[in-house]
């Protein structure tokens, strides 16, 4: 049991009170261990879901964070070693996948190769003894929906990837199931594609209505299609919020290096103010002479007291630049830019901080925006204190054999200083505050 | 001229096999085909008569013969295809990492020669041999009891001997099966017999098929299985060309129920592929 797992189940559980809908999906506590040489390796270590009906919900993480295992056991394809599925309110775990009323989209597609379009999408109304006219019907408007009508009667060879792309979704999709699963369907098609398939998909979930459970390691489609996201990492589940709320406040360090450029500033607290300037509590952190650094103090994030270590992220496009200090009562940094990239609609600037950390700064390339600075050049970095949020340090390393998998950035974080990591970087050092009080996971509950 | 060597090289990569055929195929074929157009003896001679009696002569002396070898080689087909899909199913899906060493198992028979292991077969089911000897000893069997020359005998002869011809095309065909269509055939609500029936099944029929043609030719020209376990009621074709060859020395007859035989098989087959073959198979399995 880990801290963001208690925290997930909490919010699900009042959320589901409120609207008295009973969920598509829920996972209880499930998990998969898998056996390799006679020990037992855990792909999923724990997972609490709800996921609503008809709602679009992602599950994006990095490869081997056990997102596939979690949609293959929501299928039925595998059996969790602990836990409960329940499909709208009804227990399946040992129901087999093919009296479980989901539908799931293979990353290979998986069409059958003996029979031309039509066919496969008729496959699965078959084996459930629709015929005549209402089979005709059925997968000739799914074909029109999917606009393969046309290729009803070619063989899944002979057409193009995303071409069997859209007979796979349709293949699925024509059962009408109480929940459709894609496992990675858009990984094999190439960019463009992706991108208009992504919008596709998205208007097809809305025509239709059925809840879509979609697994990605593509943060850029998780964020476009779903209404959801839960963000896996080592088995669990670090955080389930909206795309906006995943983006703009990751909840744990893993989060805000995974989704999109963060910048990270490990500092210390120096004070907790309950009522800040617009007034809700705030955590003012240490800076330089004449710079402000402050937050807004989220009830998850716990209690904090002067003197504890925190970590800070802000989003690179939440930056202002300016040559002069600015005014008001938002944060501001002084720097040097040490690092100018031109990136066709934004600029990127590297700034060393005189704390010590580099700061990256997404400029937009519009009109009347010159280039307002040069490497070399002292600078001030200004944000607004809600659009940072704060970590307590190491919150997601609750366990110290979790360490490597909860540091290592996944390749995602692609711009070289966007994450500028500071000496946590050390698991070893990582664990020191761990052992003190911030960390305990009883703790964020207390406030919750 | 580069260019022009290029262009040739795919006949450069056909000579050496199509020689090999025509010297040692094509050429006899023809040769045969003289022969059973000839008339005469050994003694005489034989002079080219294209006389064509010798066809009708064949189908009316040995038409019991002829479709005795159809009737036998199709039972054998059967049966291999009973007893190697199921083997080769379990190989493929079931045993893991040891599917070599089963296939291995499997072939190690066949390492032996043909002859030796239908001869094997005789001593085995001898009327007082190892098995029978004692099961008739023992009061379990009547005396006069025998499973030599029977036709069981020879079908069950020409099953074993062609059952590797069976198994292997089988097992290449459901090897190359992709496990996620039997999960998605699951997902689509599938029961285990929808999943075989209408996945596996259909896309192992080209195996199934190559299978076929494998054994049932052989199998029905065959005259080891007949010679060595059979009697004077289960002569098959294969034995019928055998002595009038080289017993008789009737030449043009042995050539004319040769040509007979190959012409039966082809028109077979040709029905065959065209009932059975590709597509329309493969669109009925969906229904």
């Amino acid at each position: 049991m880990t801290a963001t797992g208690d925290t997930v189940t909490g919010d699900a559980d009042i959320r589901d009170a409120a609207t008295g809908v009973p969920a598509a999906i829920e996972l209880v506590g499930v998990a998969k261990d898998y056996q390799s040489r006679g020990r037992a390796v855990p792909a999923v270590s724990r997972v609490d879901l709800e996921i609503r009906s008809g709602e679009f919900f992602s599950l994006l993480g990095p490869s081997g964070c056990g997102k596939s295992t979690t949609l293959r056991m929501i299928a039925g394809f595998e059996e969790p070693t602990r836990g409960r599925i329940l499909l709208q309110g009804r227990d399946v775990t040992a129901v087999p996948p093919n009296r479980r009323d989901v539908n799931l989209v293979f990353q290979s597609y998986a069409l059958f190769p003996h029979l031309d379009v039509a066919g496969n999408v008729a496959f699965g109304l078959r084996r459930r003894g629709v015929k005549g006219r209402e089979l005709r019907e059925r997968v000739g408007s799914m074909l029109d929906l999917v606009e393969l009508s046309e290729l009803a009667d070619r063989r899944p060879r002979e057409l193009s990837g995303g071409q069997q792309q859209r007979v796979a979704l349709a293949r699925a999709l024509v059962n009408r199931p109480a929940a459709l699963l894609l496992d990675e369907p858009l990984g094999a098609l190439d960019l463009k594609l992706r991108q208009t398939m992504q919008i596709q998909l998205k208007a097809i979930q809305r025509e239709v209505g059925i809840t879509f459970v979609y697994v990605t390691h593509d943060q850029g489609e998780a964020l476009t299609m779903s209404d959801r996201i839960a963000v896996m990492n080592g088995g669990r589940v670090e955080q389930l919020a909206s795309p906006r709320d995943i983006y703009e406040r990751p909840r744990t360090r893993f989060v805000a290096g995974f989704i999109g450029t963060s910048n990270l500033l490990r500092r210390t607290v120096r004070a907790v103010d309950a009522a800040g300037p617009d007034g809700r509590p705030t955590v003012v952190l240490d800076a330089g002479v004449e710079e402000r650094l402050s937050a807004p103090l989220h009830p998850q994030t716990g209690p904090l007291r002067a003197g504890d270590q925190v970590e800070l992220t802000v989003r690179p496009e939440k930056i202002e630049m300016s040559a002069t200090r600015p005014d008001g009562p938002g944060c501001a940094l002084r720097g040097r830019i040490v690092e100018v990239v031109y990136l066709g609609t934004y600029t990127t600037y590297t700034v060393a901080t005189h704390g010590g950390n580099e700061i990256t700064v997404f400029w937009q390339n519009s009109t009347g925006a010159s280039n307002i600075a040069e490497r070399g050049d002292e600078i001030w970095l200004s944000w607004l204190p809600e659009h940072s949020y704060v970590l307590p340090e190491s919150v997601d390393l609750p366990e110290a054999d979790d360490q490597p998998e909860a540091i290592a950035l996944p390749a995602a974080v692609a711009l070289p200083e966007a994450v500028a990591l500071p000496a946590s970087v050390d698991p070893a050092e990582a664990v020191d505050p761990a052992a003190g009080t911030s960390t305990d996971p009883v703790a964020y509950r207390v406030s919750h | 001229m580069r260019r022009r060597a290029g262009a040739l090289a795919p006949y450069f990569l056909v000579l050496p096999g199509g020689l090999w055929l025509a010297i040692f195929f094509v050429v006899p074929m023809a040769v045969m085909l003289s022969v059973s157009l000839q008339t005469g003896n050994v003694v005489d001679g034989f002079t080219q008569t294209f006389d064509v009696g010798v066809y009708a002569d064949a189908i009316t002396t040995y038409d019991t013969q002829f479709i005795r070898s159809l009737i036998f080689g199709l039972i054998a087909t059967v049966a291999t295809i009973l007893l190697a899909y199921p083997m080769a199913y379990w190989i493929a899906f079931h045993a893991g990492r040891n599917k070599s060493n089963y296939l291995f198992l499997v072939l190690l028979p066949f390492f032996v020669s043909f002859v030796i292991r239908t001869v094997s077969w005789k001593f085995l089911l001898a009327d007082d041999g190892i098995v029978l000897g004692n099961l008739k000893d023992a009061g379990l069997l009547p005396a006069d009891f025998h499973v030599l020359a029977t036709s069981f005998a020879v079908v069950a002869g020409l099953t074993y001997n062609f059952f590797p011809f069976m198994l292997l095309p089988i097992y290449v065909a459901l090897e190359r099966v992709d496990p996620r269509l039997l999960e998605a055939a699951d997902d689509l609500y599938a029961n285990r017999r929808g999943v075989f029936g209408r996945v596996v099944l259909p896309l192992s029929m080209p195996g199934v098929f190559a299978g076929f043609l494998l054994t049932f030719v052989p199998a029905t020209s065959d005259f080891v299985n007949a010679y060595v376990l059979g009697g004077t009621n289960t002569t098959m074709i294969g034995n019928i060309i055998q002595t009038t060859y080289l017993t008789n020395a009737d030449y043009p007859l042995a050539s004319a129920v040769s040509f007979i035989l190959m012409a039966v098989l082809l028109v077979g087959i040709f029905v065959y592929a065209r009932l059975l073959g590709t597509r329309d198979v493969l669109e009925l399995s969906a229904r």
